[in-house]
């Protein structure tokens, strides 16, 4: 199964997770930083930054877009209940 | 009752609420509050600045009405757009026709959710932006999270006041409205400082930056009295609110503090072994606190400063400790995002304490590298040793110098809630506790 590294941060971990897997699935786990909310996409409240590898994450879906840029989200920001990592190397923080 | 001239065409138009005595359910006021609003009258245009809550629509309007006429009334500001400051905009709007609304551009998503109405017309405000009333102009500084993420202040140029929304406001009602005439509102100001400001104290400090150099003639915030009589003292401060009482003698150093509560002694003695551990790091400055010898309120001012935090607690009937659940409520009112948090515990047959201890401070925003450390009854040696390993890596974390961990998904999904499995030590107990 292809395979991706997520890398948090804030605590210095790296997570080698299969492709497909949400960013809310290992934050949750892994103890970062990230509060959620609805975990359905709606609230904005897990907002974080993917510090590189945005090429490797899944397009903003039409609702995290909305949701994005009603809470003026910078390009580097997704919601870790929806985005999807698909490859490579990621590396995000909170916020 | 009468619109108020607080200056030569620039009027009070608010509403006093004697009898509130609950504010969003987490303010008291003793005495009630008023919901500022202000008229400017300028040579081409009139503006309304800021409203009130609905229920004092009427009040509002009966003194809107005694300084000008709708159809005169070209701008309406408003600073922040909760319900005690815009309850009264859908009627003005419908009464002021000629009138345009100027928000902060943060405020634009807030509109529609909180007016309930839909198409309302605005133009959205930054820092810089200003507008023109003929011979008065008002400015607009940004001044996000104080204490939402929409607030602004409004300068009125030309007479040096400041309309300044929440800021330098408070729950205080007395209709003689200003300053050097009202009864002591001191500690209404520092109330409604510590409880509604205080979390968001960096922009606290970057609104103060843009406020200051302005050197306001009068203050006229969007509760409480009007400060007329030296009302650069408030900004000040403000800043002396903001700011941490005594330096950090180890301002170098990472700080971690250790709060504990123990039934028996056991979760006391983790807590020195946990300091133990984090105090064989250079360059983390450890205190170590028993929750039964302190009031929760000056533990949050040492928290609001601190680096890290960790919790020792005990599990009795399957949950952590009251004194520990109340200082963890009590830092709603304080930043805490960014800090690192952690948890430790003694345990007699179940030991929830510890993971509930770590969701809550995840629920606040920490971030928990390090899994926290449960023991059965009396920890052996070996499991004190535990206790000083788990130390030093939280002081590692603190510094910046832990080592980067390498886990699988399998690894992490074995070991929730975070990385490190808990460790459970088992131990044989030598005594009950
Ligand atoms: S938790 Fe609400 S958007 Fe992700
Ligand atoms: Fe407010
Ligand atoms: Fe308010």
């Amino acid at each position: 199964m292809p395979k991706a590294n997520v890398t948090f941060e804030d605590i210095g971990v790296t997570v080698t997770v299969p492709a497909g897997t949400r960013l809310i699935e290992i934050s949750e786990k892994v103890g970062a930083g990230i509060t959620y909310g609805c975990r359905e996409g709606e609230c904005g409240t897990c907002m974080m930054k993917i510090v590189s590898g945005m090429e490797n994450m899944s397009e903003r879906s039409v609702l995290e877009d909305q949701v994005l840029k009603e809470i003026m989200a910078g390009r580097q920001n997704r919601l870790a209940c929806q985005a999807q990592v698909l490859g490579g190397e990621v590396v995000v923080r909170p916020g | 009752m009468k619109a108020v001239e607080v200056a030569p065409g620039v009027h009070w138009i608010g509403a006093l609420d004697p009898g509130m005595r609950d504010f969003d359910i987490i303010l008291k006021t003793a005495n009630g509050t008023t919901y500022n609003a202000y008229c400017v009258r300028g040579s081409s245009g009139v503006a309304v600045i800021d409203t009130v809550k609905e229920s004092h629509a009427g009040e509002f309007f009966r003194r809107l009405e005694q300084v000008a006429g709708y159809d005169e009334i070209t701008t309406i500001v408003l600073n922040h757009l909760e319900p005690d400051h815009t309850g009264a905009l859908p009627e003005l709007m419908r009464r002021a026709p000629n009138a345009r609304l100027f928000i902060s551009f943060k405020a634009q998503t807030m509109l529609k959710g909180l007016l309930k109405s839909e198409a309302l017309a605005y133009t959205p405000v930054d820092t810089g932006d200003s507008v023109s009333l003929g011979d008065r102009t008002l400015r607009f500084l940004h001044t996000p999270f104080l204490h939402w993420p929409d607030t602004q202040c409004t300068w009125l140029e030309e007479d040096r006041i400041l309309f300044s929304g929440d800021v330098f406001g408070c729950h205080f009602c007395d209709a003689r409205l200003f300053n050097d005439r009202v009864g002591d509102f001191r500690f209404s100001f520092e109330y409604y400082y510590r409880h509604i400001m205080r979390p968001f104290r960096e922009h606290v400090l970057a609104a103060l930056d843009l406020i200051e150099p302005l050197a306001p003639a009068l203050i006229a915030p969007a509760h409480g009295p009007v400060l007329r009589d030296a009302p650069s003292a408030y900004p000040r401060r403000y800043r002396q609110l903001a700011s941490p009482q005594l330096a950090n003698e180890a301002e170098r150093d990472k700080t971690l503090l250790i709060f504990y509560i123990s039934a028996y002694g056991n979760t006391a003695r983790m807590a020195e072994a946990v300091r133990d551990g984090a105090e064989s790091v250079d360059g983390v400055r450890v205190s170590l606190f028993d929750l039964q010898g302190g009031e929760v309120t000056p533990f949050v001012d040492l928290v609001e400063e601190a680096d890290g935090l960790a919790f020792g607690s005990p599990t009795i009937n399957g949950d952590a400790v009251k004194p520990i659940w109340d200082l963890l409520s009590s830092l709603a009112v304080i930043k805490v995002g960014d800090k690192l948090g952690a948890s430790f515990g003694s345990y007699g047959w179940s030991g929830e304490a510890v993971a509930m201890i770590e969701d809550r401070l995840r629920g606040l925003k920490l971030r928990v590298p390090v899994s926290g450390i449960k023991v059965k009854l009396i920890p052996t040696d070996a499991e004190l040793a535990l206790c000083r390993d788990y130390g030093r890596e939280l002081a590692l974390h603190l510094t910046g110098r832990a080592a980067r961990k390498v886990i699988s998904m399998e690894e992490l999904l074995s070991a929730a809630p975070a990385t490190n499995p808990a460790i459970t030590a088992k131990a044989v107990p030598t005594a009950t506790p």
